[in-house]
């Protein structure tokens, strides 16, 4: 509480704390997107034929796409050619040891927080560091890699492990999929790879921050993740981006695989620039994250932390494909000022004895909009599917909306289903209860939030939690009074 | 779908309603929608689950003045109670004097063909009120209604009058020759004080199939009281789109209670605004279907003042190759400060191949309220039906007993002691239920 306290002071007055740009130069594709643009990535990249087919494949599905314009958002329309679509640190050999990495680049983690050196080791966390959409450093490999544990950017898995890519890539996120991951697959640029061989438990929790740092650049992260049977992984996703007048896109695409027995922990926070009072400005955050239970008794678990980004459009959903898997989301997504999320779950019960639980927080401020939107299937085969969901909505503020648009659809009788939503303010009461032993009305709100979150909150690696804790203060800021 | 759009406009050309205002306008610009975007299509978020374009892809006719009906025919499908209610009666959408009958006296209760209010002493509420529906439903099928909104019924009750005979309103649709599509068309303004009882229910005579559009509007006038009861039992062949849009203009209470029990695809749009501070409005329904009936309701509650309550409870039994749609959106408007809005849809699955499709949805712009929404979909009670089988009570009779007590949460709530035991019994039939 205390920690809170003094980050609340702290932020009273400060601007977005990570708004700075480091000046590394940019070895970019000009603006624009067409065929000779994605054989430019793909050369850059030295990738094989067939990865640059599977590009083209997208790209030419992509082409006959349209917007999608139901979430519940309004944003001016993305002008797709005046975005650069590749930008990558300027770098002269291959990189073995940490000493290498230009020490610009090394500050700009050290301002965020991420060391790359091995005082790191005593966190226990292994961070594959990215920035502006090529993987720099990964720290821990070798430790990893005694195990059989891969854990590597996109791009070095194209070249070393095709096997493993072409075996998972786009098997749970097609590259027809929607507008967005269909754009992603034509285009990005890097992103992490994560293996984890069978029986194998990782020992510490996998983690990638994300930057966006050149302007009009967009980030089109790729990332996949498999568990073969019997493995655990826990893997962190963190972002924070600098300041940024124009708007920038953001079309991240997120896949895991669970076979039999396995687990996937993912987790995320995500602080990106979310514009500045007047709502100018900001990333739009239009990903796409997806995971199969593959196997029986496999279990996928999200856990979101949203406060940045402009706009925000995204449904990290769980496919219960295995007998006995399951499948959980847990989010709190704050919005204030000018921001609007749409986001959400799906849970698609096709296994039987399938289980999912959705808990979703919205809390909203200023003149924002939030919005929870999920799906929960139970198909005709999902015999005593289980699925229990809570969205409740928090309004800070007369100016804002929170607004619920939960799906169900049940085709089997041996289904359970369970939804339940709530919308309500922070009572007159419980800031007079928190008045009365001493609490001003700003410390009294945060401590109400932070119990209105702490369901998702508790879910979160030790790690993030902390600096969860500390996004929501700052998020709220000012909205309170 | 040709064939009905050619349908509709062959008899928009032919009957050029040569009116003016309100009506002439309204029946324009349906028109002019309903070409534009013709029946929707399952990519309308409004009509996702529900196919209607399937059940108007046949051949209908649309005579509105084939009246082979005899009083007889009314006679069978008669509701009970009937002998103290006022028995008003539609035959193929359109409303016929005499085979309805009246009972209260005129200062009570008015009957006029729109056509005539909107000239006449109720100009201004049919001005203001007529097709209020349409901007909640910009759709093809409303529209439909619209363009043909001139052959409507207007009905007012007073103001300071309890209506003491309730309005039977029968919508017979007569398909014993041909295929038959219907869109009946009323305007009900209940004036200041006022308090009036609504039993509404569809029927078809004879095998053809029917497709019944029908659109109606209730004003609610302050401190006025009225109850709404619908009964749809009809037989598979028979499809409806039902929209009953409730404006409630002053500080009133309205009590609406929907009962599904039979049909081939029926949709219920209902539509609650409450537009003065501190309105009251209580939404159930009960869906107990089996066979093919596919059943869909969507409900509306728009909250535009301040310090309103509204409360929805809709269950559903769903059994066989049965569909159940529930999908109930609350609006709290930004001056709508301390609403009390809530809603729950509970579903029991009996078969593997029935199913069900709810979507709860609040959206809301004032920081001071009370929403809630809540949706379960799930089998019955096992702890429950062990309770009763360990007392010695059959597995068929304990599931009935479960399920009649399900539903009876719902039938309490009709306050027509006949229409109420009218429909328990039908829905004991319907489960097996003999205590």
């Amino acid at each position: 509480m205390s920690e809170m306290l003094n980050t609340l002071e702290q932020t009273a007055l400060s601007e977005y704390k990570y708004g700075w740009v480091t000046n590394i130069e940019a070895d970019e594709a000009p603006p624009g997107l067409n065929e000779d643009i994605i054989r430019f990535i793909s050369a850059k990249k030295n990738e094989p034929e067939w990865m640059l087919e599977w590009r083209l494949k997208a790209f030419r599905h992509w082409l006959k796409m349209e917007v999608p314009r139901w979430p519940n958002v309004k944003y001016p329309d993305v002008d797709f050619q005046a975005i650069k679509y590749y930008s990558a640190p300027k770098q002269k050999k291959e990189i073995s040891s940490l000493d290498e990495v230009d020490p610009e680049l090394r500050a700009t983690f050290e301002k965020l927080g991420i060391s790359l050196d091995e005082q790191k080791r005593l966190t226990g966390v292994a961070v594959d560091a990215v920035i502006d959409s090529v993987s720099v450093a990964t720290t821990f490999k070798t430790q990893l890699a005694e195990m059989g544990i891969i854990f590597c950017s996109m791009s070095e898995a194209i070249k070393e492990h095709p096997e493993l890519v072409k075996k998972w890539l786009g098997s749970v996120v097609p590259v027809t999929d929607n507008f967005y991951s269909a754009l992603n697959s034509a285009v990005f640029s890097d992103g992490s790879f994560c293996y984890i061989p069978k029986g194998v438990r990782c020992p510490m929790e996998l983690s990638t921050y994300f930057r966006i740092n050149a302007a009009g650049t967009g980030q089109f992260e790729r990332t996949l993740i498999v568990a073969e049977e019997g493995a655990y992984v826990s893997y962190l996703e963190g972002c924070t981006a600098p300041q940024r007048d124009e708007n920038q896109l953001h079309a991240a695409v997120v896949e895991i695989v669970a076979l039999d027995n396995a687990e996937v922990k993912y987790s995320t926070v995500q602080n990106w620039y979310p514009g500045d009072k007047e709502g100018k400005g900001g990333i739009y955050n239009f990903v796409t994250k997806r995971g199969i239970c593959a196997g029986v008794n496999s279990k996928i678990s999200w856990t979101q932390v949203e406060t940045g980004s402009a706009v925000t459009w995204k449904y990290p959903s769980v496919i219960l494909k295995g007998d006995n898997s399951v499948g959980e989301f847990y989010s709190v997504a704050v919005t204030n000022n000018h921001q609007q999320a749409d986001t959400g779950t799906k849970m698609l019960h096709i296994g039987k004895n399938t289980r999912s639980r959705i808990v979703s927080k919205g809390i909203s401020a200023g003149f924002s909009q939030n919005s929870y939107r999920g799906l929960v299937n139970v198909g005709k085969n999902a015999t005593n599917a289980r699925n229990f969901s809570q969205c409740d909505s928090l309004l800070l503020g007369d100016k804002c909306g929170a607004h619920t648009f939960p799906y169900i659809e049940v085709k089997n009788s041996t289904a359970q289903v369970e939804h339940e939503a709530t919308t309500s303010k922070i009572g007159e009461d419980q800031i007079f209860y928190c008045n009365q032993r001493g609490l001003d009305t700003e410390t009294a709100v945060a401590l109400i939030i932070n119990g209105f979150a702490k369901e998702v909150m508790n879910q979160l690696p030790m790690e993030f939690a902390i600096e969860a804790q500390k996004l929501l203060a700052i998020s709220l800021e000012g909205s309170v009074g | 779908m040709s064939e009905l759009k050619e349908l509709i406009q062959n008899k928009y050309n032919n009957e050029a309603f040569d009116g003016n205002g309100s009506l002439q306008s309204l029946s324009q610009k349906g028109m002019q929608l309903f070409n534009e975007q013709g029946i929707p299509t399952v990519k309308h978020e409004e009509w996702k689950y529900t196919r209607i374009a399937n059940v108007l892809n046949k051949d209908f006719s649309y005579a509105v003045n084939a009246t082979a009906v005899t009083k007889a025919d009314v006679d069978a499908v008669r509701l009970p109670g009937n002998e103290a209610a006022n028995e008003l009666v539609f035959i193929n959408g359109i409303y016929h004097a005499e085979l309805s009958s009246v009972r209260s006296s005129a200062d009570e209760l008015v009957i006029l063909p729109l056509s005539e209010a909107a000239k006449g002493e109720y100009k201004s509420v049919v001005d203001a009120n007529l097709g209020h529906s349409a901007t909640y439903h910009p759709d093809g099928i409303n529209a439909m209604n619209n363009a043909f909104a001139y052959q409507g019924l207007f009905i007012a009750v007073k103001k300071n009058k309890a209506v003491e005979h309730p309005l039977y309103c029968y919508y017979i649709n007569d398909a014993r020759s041909s295929s038959v599509l219907s869109q009946p068309r009323t305007l009900i303004h209940v004036g200041v004080n006022a308090e009036v009882f609504l039993v509404e229910e569809e029927i078809t005579i004879g095998s053809s199939d029917s497709f019944t559009n029908r659109v109606s509007e209730i004003v609610v006038e302050e401190n006025a009281n009225v109850h709404i009861y619908k009964i749809q039992n009809e037989d598979s062949h028979s499809s409806c789109v039902k929209t009953t849009h409730v404006r409630q203009v002053g500080v009133s209470k309205v009590n609406s209670v929907t009962l599904t029990l039979n049909g081939g695809t029926i949709r219920n749009n209902l539509n609650f605004i409450l537009e003065a501070p501190g309105c009251e409005s209580h939404m159930y329904g009960l869906y107990c279907v089996k066979g093919e009936t596919h059943v869909d309701n969507h409900t509306i509650v728009d909250n535009v003042m301040p310090n309103s309550f509204s409360n929805e409870l809709y269950k559903g039994i769903i059994d066989e190759n049965a569909t159940g749609v529930f999908n109930g959106k609350i609006f709290v408007r930004q001056d709508a400060q301390k609403t009390n809005a809530y809603q729950s849809n509970k579903n029991v699955l009996l078969s593997d191949t029935a199913n069900v499709n709810t979507k709860p949805q609040l959206e809301i712009f004032a920081d001071d309220v009370k929403c809630s929404h809540g949706c379960t979909v799930g089998r019955l009670d096992e702890e429950a039906l062990f309770y009763l089988r360990a007392r010695g009570v059959g597995e068929k009779a304990a599931k009935a007993l479960l399920l009649h007590a399900f539903a009876g949460e719902i039938l309490d709530k009709i306050e027509l002691e006949p229409i109420r035991k009218y429909a328990d019994a039908i829905i004991a039939e319907r489960l097996g239920f003999e205590f």
